[in-house]
């Protein structure tokens, strides 16, 4: 794919002031599907999770899943929004073969939540409001497959395959009002507004929040406005991007991208683009214009939506900690250093290293521990570090490390028997017998045996020359197979040393 | 024996709970009738001759081993096309259905089959249930039972002649608009369309969701009510689905029958339907019933409804938009017939359009492209948005009639069974006809037509509509049976005793009637 002409990012800047609007669209974790009864999972052959209502059949009719709607409100005050004491769906008309009845269920001028707010902090320090318009309830699409054609795309393929039991699980999509005055910032604004959005539904448990599988997804609008003007420029919407990074780049690279065509003279086509996460660029795909005529009406087959006030409130008791005041006060708690805080964000290790602490650990060992070690047999292994080892074991471990059980070498060996699943610590510990000795009979009769063994050694050490007693140490250290405490073995090589004479 | 096949469906009750008669014997009997004259009728697009038969043997079985079934259990009964049957074609009328098998049974159907009746098969019906004829229908029209040159009504023209031609002792239809009273206005049948919610539209290929309601059709009043109370109640799978609790309708329609039921009853006669338009031996069989009611008890109370004056202009807004987003999941990817484009390349987008254009009849297109239209932004508020509101305004007028009276009656319909291709050319004069049955739709109440008499210049069934306040549908059986033994008892005769016999498939078309007095 031809690259496009790019101008320099700060020129860019320079010359135009970029607008951003971004469209987050969170699959909820329900058991069922938005509108009938079937599992909301996937992993089963095509098109099993399917009934007449997810599938089109002439006479099926929608249900709403109660669950789903508890989760939207509970998403719509965790955002600050306003629930709808009325709500309605509505279908949203349109062909697309992955579209069961050529309609989507969804929210139109009466959206289950709207009116919020979310305050980000960039990097820098900066705090960033970005206002939401809505959050709306709606169903998935089924999922094409392309097959032949060299693109994986419609464009050329022979025929396509359609998975319908991805169509009609619940969504909630989320609007922000246009966001102006983000200049250098915006693409930064981009990723952390997403994860922002993305913590929140994680900590509410409302979704299973991984990117990587599309359970909350980015359509990003980015628009420029030459300096000095307020007449907003033509907008492109680059849809599914699909990681964090992913948005950082895709908004840096339309800034850049629109930048040189307005430059030169060209025009923006108001358009959806394709992201491309191997080359890093944008790709034309349809023309959308405001027309877009998807002949909104009401859904009659579905009778408004109205949760009571006294129910919005026990759920807004409900709602956890707002992640970002949880995270101010966790690194103060902790005393972290911002770069060690940032450390445990980036690498989702919040909720583990909160829980190891809870069990017993202290924070910077908790924070090493899961930062380092597990993160490490994680990455090696390409899992999450959470879902490698539980917390309360990771403690027990740090426990018999601050007990002096063990070292920080022999805990290694301990964490991977842990995780092979030899059981808790302790009981690695013993049936691998890698408690540090501590016994100092066995360690002098071992020191005894090295300076007996090193004579020219032990007559340095009794000159004063102490740091030749590394020798003996190393040799006791290798007697004991690792499992001694050095610190310990070279007080006592000192003490005999002196009482040799 | 008597001859099963005229009895009513709660006469067969009595004998088949007794053993005096099997369902074999009654499926049977109705089997045979089916094929001596449904050559003629075309009420049935299938038969389920075998499933019938099975189904009835099952029953005789569970009664045999002295089960206690429904009051129902054993009596045959037709089903509209427009029914999901897991075991039957399923086309609603639609050429673009042809030939499937819907891999679910409706609730309506489910429930009927719970409770042992014997579907016999499936009844013709206009495409997807637009129209009044059954002219539309992609498999040919059905012919009226008491007159094969004319309309059985629509669009359950089907399900009507089953039963006015004694194929079926009950039916089930659905009405958007009026495709259950209609018909049985003009096949002399009794036809009920519940209150909005009251039945379940799970399974009932949509036309109008918001209008759309399934009922019964049958020969008499107690009829339909024992099979309401079979279809109605609860379903959790239509979110529309009202979650009251429902007396029983047989119960209410027992009750009519007793001495005085209809002194004192508040009959208001809505002024707006009835007179201009409507055909003279229509009038006069709705005066001589206002009059025959008055003599019983009844204080009859003229009431206007001025709003129903734009029910038509609103209804075919409403029906329109909802069916143009309804029918856009016939598109070849799923279900249904594909048709490729003759040339060109095979795109889905190219084989949908050619699957539509040939799947679809005219009336559909027509009504598809006026509801993608009055849809279309810029024209939602003119078009969608005011219909709405005339629908509010005719709910009210609705409101203000019932703080009077306790039931409304109009004629059925404004004339009798016309001829067939009168109005094909003039779909606006076809859309007039359900001019007494749409503004029922459009407030959700429930609405019942009875036969009331033979037009005089005719010979043909004219019907009675009795309207009721939403959720009273037990006020229309009570009423509607006492009404029913008022006609008999003055006619000395069931109406449907003066239908032609049909015994032989030859064609039959009736000479010109031309008694003032009537066949009554």
């Amino acid at each position: 794919m031809k690259k496009a002409e790019l101008m320099d990012y700060d020129k860019a800047l320079e010359l135009f002031e970029p607008v951003l609007g971004f469209e987050v669209h969170v699959e909820l974790n329900t058991k069922t599907k938005m509108f009938c009864g079937c599992a909301n999972e996937f992993g089963q052959g095509a098109n099993t999770n399917t009934c007449p209502t997810c599938l089109g059949l002439p006479g099926g009719l929608p249900q709403v899943n109660a669950q789903a709607i508890e989760s939207s409100i509970r998403l719509g005050l965790a955002l600050g929004c306003e629930i709808a004491e009325y709500s309605r769906f509505a279908r949203k008309n349109y062909f697309y073969p992955d579209t069961a009845k050529n309609f989507q269920t969804s929210q139109y001028d009466e959206p289950i939540a709207f009116n919020g707010q979310l305050t980000i902090e960039l990097e820098s320090g900066r705090q960033v409001t970005v206002d939401i318009e809505r959050a709306h309830m709606e169903d998935d699409a089924g999922k094409l497959t392309h097959v032949g054609g060299a693109t994986g795309r419609i464009q050329g393929a022979d025929y396509s395959l359609v998975d319908y039991n991805r169509g009609g699980v619940p969504l909630v999509e989320i609007v922000t009002q246009m966001i102006e005055g983000g200049e250098a910032d915006s693409p930064e604004i981009g990723r952390t507004y997403v994860a922002a959005i993305r913590e929140i539904v994680k900590a509410l448990g409302v979704s299973n929040a991984r990117m990587e599988e599309g359970n909350v997804r980015c359509d990003a609008n980015v628009s420029l406005r030459p300096r000095g003007s307020n007449v907003l420029g033509t907008r492109t919407e680059t849809k599914n991007v699909n990681s964090l990074r992913s948005v950082e780049r895709a908004v840096r690279y339309e800034i850049q991208r629109q930048a040189a065509l307005l430059h030169a003279g060209g025009t923006i086509t108001q358009e959806t683009r394709h992201w491309h996460e191997d080359t890093g660029i944008t790709s034309a795909g349809r023309p959308k214009s405001d027309a877009d005529d998807y002949r909104y009406f009401p859904e009659p087959d579905l009778v408004p939506v109205a949760p009571s006030r006294e129910w919005v409130e026990e759920l807004r008791a409900t709602l956890p900690e707002p992640p970002a005041a949880r995270r101010k006060r966790l690194q103060a708690d902790w005393g972290f250093a911002d770069l060690e805080f940032q450390d445990v964000v980036n690498s989702d290790l919040l909720d583990a290293v909160e829980a190891t602490i809870a069990a017993g650990a202290a924070a910077q060992a908790a924070r090493k521990w899961w930062t380092g070690e597990v993160a490490r047999l994680a990455n090696v292994s390409g899992v999450s570090a959470d879902s490698l080892v539980q917390p309360v074991q990771v403690a027990a471990l740090i426990e018999l490390v601050v007990a002096g059980t063990l070292t920080d070498r022999l805990a290694r060996q301990v964490l991977e028997g842990v995780i092979a699943g030899e059981g808790t610590p302790l009981e690695v510990v013993e049936s691998r017998g890698l408690a540090v000795v501590s016994d100092d009979g066995a360690l002098i009769v071992a020191i005894d045996e090295a300076l007996a063994a090193q004579p020219d050694v032990l007559a340095k050490i009794r000159d004063g020359k102490v740091q030749a007693a590394g020798a003996v140490i190393g040799a006791v250290m290798k007697a004991m197979r690792g499992q001694a405490d050095a610190a310990r073995v070279r007080e006592l090589v000192l003490e005999r040393a002196g009482t040799a004479e | 024996m008597t001859n099963v096949i005229k009895l009513s469906a709660s006469a067969l009750s009595e004998l088949l709970s007794d053993r005096s008669v099997s369902s074999v014997e009654v499926t049977q009997a109705h089997l045979d009738r089916i094929e001596a004259i449904d050559t003629g009728v075309h009420a049935f697009l299938h038969v389920s001759g075998e499933a019938a038969l099975a189904a009835a043997a099952r029953v005789d079985a569970r009664r045999a081993a002295g089960e206690v079934l429904g009051p129902l259990a054993g009596v045959p009964i037709a089903i509209k096309d427009v029914l999901a049957t897991i075991d039957m074609p399923s086309t609603a009328g639609s050429r673009i259905l042809e030939g499937w098998i819907p891999p679910y049974d409706a609730t309506v159907v489910k429930r009927v089959r719970d409770a042992g009746l014997i579907p016999l098969g499936k009844t013709n019906m206009d495409e997807f249930a637009m129209g009044s004829s059954t002219e539309f229908s992609a498999y040919g029209p059905t012919h009226n039972p008491w007159d094969f040159d004319r309309i059985p009504g629509g669009s359950g023209g089907g399900s009507a002649a089953a039963v006015s031609s004694f194929e079926a002792p009950l039916a089930l239809g659905s009405d958007t608009g009026g495709s259950i009273r209609q018909p049985a206005a003009v096949t002399g049948s009794v036809g009920v369309k519940p209150t909005y919610g009251g039945v379940s539209r799970y399974g009932s290929i949509a036309l109008a969701s918001s209008l759309d309601q399934v009922g019964p059709v049958t020969r008499t009043v107690l009829d339909a009510a024992l099979l309401h109370d079979v279809i109605g109640g609860h379903d959790p799978l239509d979110s529309t689905s009202l979650t009251d609790s429902w007396p029983s309708m047989a119960a209410a329609a027992r009750s009519g029958l007793a001495d005085g039921a209809l002194k004192g009853v508040r009959v208001g006669v809505i002024k707006e339907l009835n007179g201009d338009g409507f055909q003279a031996g229509v009038s006069q069989r709705f005066t001589e019933t206002l009059a025959l009611l008055s003599a019983a008890g009844a204080e009859i109370v003229e009431v206007s409804a001025p709003n129903f004056e734009y029910a038509i202009a609103a209804y075919y807004l409403i029906l329109p938009a909802e069916a143009s987003s309804n029918l856009a999941r016939f598109d070849s990817v799923r279900f249904g017939i594909r048709v490729n484009p003759e040339d060109g390349p095979l795109t889905s987008e190219r084989v949908m359009a050619a699957t539509r254009d040939a799947g679809f009849g005219p009336e559909v297109k027509r009504r598809i492209i006026l509801g993608t239209y009055a849809l279309s932004a810029g024209y939602y508020d003119a078009y969608y948005g005011s219909a709405q509101k005339v629908r509010t305004l005719i709910q009210r007028d609705f409101d203000a009639a019932f703080a009077k009276v306790d039931v409304l009656v109009s004629p059925s319909a404004p004339t009798t069974a016309f001829k067939f291709g009168e109005k094909m050319a003039d779909p606006m004069a076809m859309y007039l006809n359900d001019v007494t049955t749409i503004p029922a739709n459009l407030a959700g109440v429930p609405g019942m037509s009875l036969p009331m008499g033979l037009a005089p210049e005719d010979g043909l069934p004219v019907g009675l509509q009795i309207m009721a306040p939403a959720k009273m549908d037990a006020r229309l059986y009570s009423f509607g049976a006492a009404v029913e033994a008022l006609l008999e008892a003055s006619w000395g005769h069931t109406l449907l005793s003066q239908a032609p016999d049909l015994a032989s498939t030859e064609k039959i078309t009736r000479a010109a009637f031309t008694s003032t007095e009537g066949a009554i």
